[in-house]
């Protein structure tokens, strides 16, 4: 463990915040710029790699405890099928966004919204579960 | 030499390619194959993505200054073939793992030797 | 980065591979934003330099660091991709050129995508659009392949770890 190297301690306590807040705008603003789901998903992940890379994996299970994540990954394929599901409720096929609101390109974005937010929770929960899987002590 | 300069991003997607297969076929070691099998999904990210580049355009993002984009289609598939590629991998690579702890060994030809004995 | 992947094939220590690895994606990430795939780009670098340098690392570290000397050298896989490398190099020579405005990839269904994206979702990124809108179905099926991928990697390494315990609690 890195317990005598202050250096990566104190930039990655700096950095974590802006790594952070750097990938919720790549998923927010992935409607007008490059980004979406997959990539924030990635990018959170990666900052919790990271926290666990440098404090120890128990600090990061801490953070983002293991059953948390375990329920991450199918969690965000369902919002991704309920999105679907609303859209056969709201009166038409499978999947469409139209129906969702009155006005049809407000239903759209209403629905490229959630269903981005589906793909962030199920990409940053599977990456980071993967991610405890393998660092486990070998013997 | 025009046939190289027009075709040079097929080209190197075809040198990528072999390379990856030569490593995929020629290595025992089970990581290097898994590592060779990545250069090779790489170079067919780029055998989509070359042919979508429009001279004189831009990324896909519409917006009333510009009027040439490049091809969004291949842009999608290949962000699907990406995350797809490495959730392959870190699958191979937990069947690594597991090979190593029931045969001690990941490379190719110890294993079918232990194999043969047992 | 042909030199990068020749260099990953050669190098016998794996942990090298690994770092090299991560310079190639970063690599294929910048040709990737060179030919304008921001999004793809942007996903490549996060995912192939990130992600991916991080599980090969963790594999070492339950495993080995190098390679074994290969046994024999043996022709035949060279003289296969030699071989299958020069039959597709005739096989491309006759697409289209590179950065044609009017092949044939860019007439059907993509220019009714650019015109229509705009003003039928609101949604200026025409990537976005097109991957959680038009093809909305296709992202279905991967967001479950990445959950079952990471379902699958849980069930095989949980219960190595299970294993681990048991070994070490048999030996003390």
């Amino acid at each position: 463990m890195m317990h005598r190297e202050v250096i990566p301690r104190v930039v990655v306590k700096l950095l974590l915040p802006f790594i952070l807040l750097f990938g919720l705008y790549v998923q927010f603003h992935g409607e007008l710029g490059p980004g979406g789901g997959f990539q924030a998903g990635v990018i959170i992940a990666a900052a919790v790699i990271l926290y666990g890379i440098v404090f120890g994996l128990s600090a990061a299970k801490r953070v983002a405890p293991p059953a948390l994540v375990h329920t991450m990954m199918p969690l965000g394929v369902l919002v991704f099928a309920s999105v679907g599901v609303a859209g056969l409720l709201a009166g038409g096929n499978y999947l469409d966004y139209f129906v969702l609101d009155p006005d049809k390109v407000h239903g759209q974005e209403r629905g490229i919204f959630w269903v981005e937010i589906g793909v962030l929770i199920s990409v940053s929960g599977t990456m980071t579960s993967i991610y405890y899987a393998f660092s486990s002590r070998p013997d | 030499m025009h046939l190289l300069v027009a075709q040079f991003s097929n080209w190197g997607t075809i040198i990528l390619m072999m390379i990856g297969l030569y490593v995929v076929v020629a290595r025992g070691n089970l990581i290097k194959k898994l590592v060779g099998l990545s250069i090779f999904q790489t170079s067919v990210y780029l055998l989509y993505i070359g042919p979508a580049k429009v001279f004189g355009g831009t990324a896909a993002i519409i917006s009333p200054s510009f009027s040439v984009y490049a091809n969004p289609l291949p842009h999608v598939l290949i962000l699907t073939a990406i995350v797809v590629g490495v959730a392959t991998l870190a699958l191979g690579l937990a069947l690594v793992v597991r090979i190593n702890a029931a045969y001690g060994s990941i490379e190719e030809d110890e294993i079918i030797e232990r194999e043969r004995d047992e | 980065m042909i030199v990068a992947a020749l260099a990953m094939a050669r190098l016998r220590n794996l942990f090298g591979v690994v770092i090299i690895g991560s310079i190639y994606s970063f690599l294929m990430a910048l040709a990737l934003f060179m030919l304008d795939a921001a999004d793809v780009s942007m996903t490549e670098a996060a995912v192939g330099a990130g992600v991916s340098t991080v599980l090969l690392l963790g594999t070492l570290y339950l495993t080995k660091i190098s390679e074994a000397p290969p046994m024999r050298f043996s022709v035949a896989p060279l003289a296969a991709s030699i071989v299958t490398g020069c039959v597709l190099l005739y096989g491309v020579s006759g697409l289209p050129e590179y950065g044609d405005p009017k092949s044939p990839i860019h007439m059907h269904v993509a220019p009714d995508y650019i015109k229509g994206v705009l003003p039928q979702t609101g949604v200026p990124n025409a990537v976005t659009a097109v991957l959680a809108s038009y093809r909305g179905y296709d992202t279905l099926g991967e967001t479950t392949v990445i959950f079952t991928a990471g379902l699958g990697v849980l069930l095989l390494l949980a219960g190595l770890r299970k294993e681990r315990t048991r070994k070490r609690e048999r030996r003390s």
